[in-house]
């Protein structure tokens, strides 16, 4: 009797509960396939591949893609290289002027914190557009093909600002800020020994935002870098693409052979670099996910 | 006694000062990097759009001088960009989409973050959160590819499964009227992940107590949802949408751009304002007009988010986003 009634408090009737995880079951499913389908299809025998199309379960395997990537696979190891670095060198940039930023935004007794707040808020409601942004990044301070523009562009976002901001203001109570000002800490002294410890779990949130953008970015690299050996792996994805069509629209009006088209990555090649471009994400996120939920919940609140 | 007192008031306000301006000479230092950079890659580029209203050619002698020697042409690059036949085509494509994606997606979102928060199964729930927000985390290019193995012409599954039921294979990629459809759909389907987080942590902070009384009072399941679930996500919703509609003017230039591989039959549905730019600045090199269109955009967009922000004030105090 009282096991009924608990069960009818909160909980739905068993039969919608069954329809809806069904339900979901197979929109998860959805979301998880395709990737699935990907790594099936890097890890299949190429002749299988061409005469059965993309499967999810081949008929037969062949890991010759990810042997050609860590034997012959200069280009993909060396955009790989360049992915991880700008990720690391660019996190590390961007968290750093970010928190910087969010604690002076976030003391009371910083004069101008007004002007800056709004320096930072109106960047998110207007902005030059991409030509000016292109000609400033590429013409003026002529980052094009240079590292830099793959780090620099999209070094500080407002929004990660403003959410920063209220970490600080409503993870750090005010009093310990003061203590310690009290007792001779400085302004930095402050931020690195009492406020960034306490707020660790929040930056961490952000940095991961940040990481995952990094990592995911091929348009700065679109419209700044030409250099094979500054390509980052996703645009290496998008340049072997680009060319794939582009041969296969041109290749009867300008006589293209069919042996200029086998120099491209094979078919399982390319869905092999699909796969490890992806592969640190897929590996990752689970375990941060909690702290994405943080940042995005906190992020919503009003501040 | 008196004249001490003063003395020391006055020392101890002047050291106050100084240390204000010592404390504040700290902070400035510190918020010195950020502000450069915004200085440097947003409002840089803001007097930059300058170039809409020039014919713009490069001169020797660096972007600057060309600014300065290009010459002013009024209105003519917003002229030349609403009279070409193109002007139509991306706006309607860039609103029509935005106002989709909005509807379905908080539509979607409020839905399923109601049925996943009802789940019984709360373990399952979790691994369905994480399979969705999956997607989220990938970059459009290899959402493009992930497209590509099931609409491929000869590989794609889709194909495969019509020749296995005994139809005709169909050139996904050269038929528009398709496209709107499948855009929606791989939109959602990244994003939808993402915007479930918010209501669902928005429906967890809901006062259990409501939830308690409607209870006691016999309201249904349904109508607990629609009479405290649903007003308690109202205002999520409405920070939400204004924030996506000041945002209806500017597309997601990955999906656009990546995922229909640049097929030139699906122009005239995948061509959003943001791709238009980008090919005017990168294939014809037309800076002025590309300028125009983005700063038509932007002043739409900005017009926009005051605009219903002014609007939501007006009609509820509470639910203006500033």
């Amino acid at each position: 009797m009282t096991k009924k009634r608990k069960r009818s408090f909160h909980d739905i009737s068993r039969k919608s509960n069954i329809a809806i995880s069904i339900f979901f079951g197979i929109f998860s499913l959805m979301c998880v396939v395709p990737f699935i389908t990907v790594i099936m299809s890097s890890i299949t025998d190429e002749a299988v591949l061409r005469i059965n199309g993309y499967s999810l379960f081949p008929e037969k395997f062949n890991f010759a893609a990810y042997r050609y990537i860590i034997e012959a696979g200069s280009q993909i190891i060396r955009s790989f290289g360049v992915s991880v670095f700008v990720t690391i060198v660019g996190t590390i940039f961007s968290v750093t002027i970010t928190a910087f930023y969010a604690y002076a935004l976030s003391r009371k007794s910083f004069r101008y914190k007004k002007f800056f707040n709004y320096m930072a808020v109106f960047t998110m409601l207007f902005g030059g557009g991409l030509v000016p942004t292109y000609l400033i990044v590429a013409r003026v301070l002529g980052l094009s093909d240079s590292i830099l523009a793959l780090i620099l562009p999209i070094g500080l976002n407002a929004f990660y600002i403003i959410v920063m901001r209220t970490f600080f203001k409503t993870g750090v109570p005010e009093s310990i800020v003061e203590a310690a000002q009290i007792d001779g800490a400085g302004e930095l002294k402050t931020f690195f020994r009492i406020v960034l410890p306490i707020s660790l779990p929040s930056i961490a949130s952000i940095a991961l935002f940040t990481t995952l953008g990094y990592w995911n970015d091929w348009f700065s690299a679109l419209l700044y870098i030409d250099a094979a050996d500054l390509t980052p792996i996703q645009y290496l994805l998008m340049k072997i693409e680009r060319q794939m069509q582009f041969l296969i629209q041109n290749a009867r009006d300008m006589g293209i052979s069919s042996e200029e088209v086998s120099k491209l990555p094979s078919e399982t090649l390319r869905m092999a670099i699909v796969v490890i471009s992806t592969l640190p994400i897929a590996c990752a996120y689970p375990f941060f996910q909690k702290y994405f939920v943080t940042g995005l919940t906190v992020g919503s609140v009003k501040g | 006694m008196m004249v001490v007192n003063e003395l020391s008031y006055k020392k101890t306000t002047l050291k106050k000062r100084r240390s204000n301006l010592k404390k504040n000479l700290a902070l400035l230092l510190m918020i010195l990097p950020g502000a450069a950079w915004l200085i440097i890659f947003k409002y840089l580029p803001m007097f930059g759009i300058g170039i809409a209203f020039k014919d713009f050619r490069f001169f020797p002698g660096g972007f600057l001088s060309s600014f300065f020697k290009s010459a002013w042409v009024g209105l003519d690059n917003f002229k030349f960009l609403f009279a070409s036949s193109d002007a139509y085509i991306i706006v309607r494509n860039t609103i029509g989409y935005n106002t989709l994606f909005i509807i379905t997606g908080t539509v979607l979102a409020v839905a399923f973050a109601i049925m996943l928060n009802e789940m019984t199964y709360k373990k399952l729930s979790k691994i369905y959160q994480t399979s969705m927000f999956f997607p989220y985390f990938l970059s459009w290019v290899i959402v493009s590819y992930f497209v590509f193995t099931f609409l491929s012409l000869d590989k794609g599954m889709i194909n495969n499964l019509l020749v296995f039921l005994g139809m005709d294979k169909v050139s996904w990629y050269s038929e528009p009227d398709k496209w709107p459809f499948f855009l929606v759909f791989i939109n959602n389907w990244k994003n939808l992940g993402y915007s479930i987080v918010f209501y669902l942590a928005a429906i967890c902070s809901i006062d259990k107590a409501y939830y308690e009384s409607a209870m006691l009072d016999g309201a249904t399941k349904w109508q607990r949802i629609k009479h405290i679930t649903i007003p308690h996500l109202k205002p999520l919703i409405i920070t939400l949408t204004i924030l996506s509609v000041g945002r209806i003017f500017s597309a997601d230039f990955g999906l656009f751009y990546n995922v229909p591989k640049e097929s030139g039959p699906l122009f005239p549905v995948t061509n959003v304002i943001d791709t238009y730019v980008y090919r005017s600045l990168m294939k014809s090199g037309d800076i002025g007009m590309s300028t125009a269109a983005g700063l038509f955009q932007a002043s739409v967009g900005f017009i926009l988010i005051l605009l219903t922000n002014y609007i939501v004030k007006k009609v509820d105090k509470e639910n203006g986003i500033f």
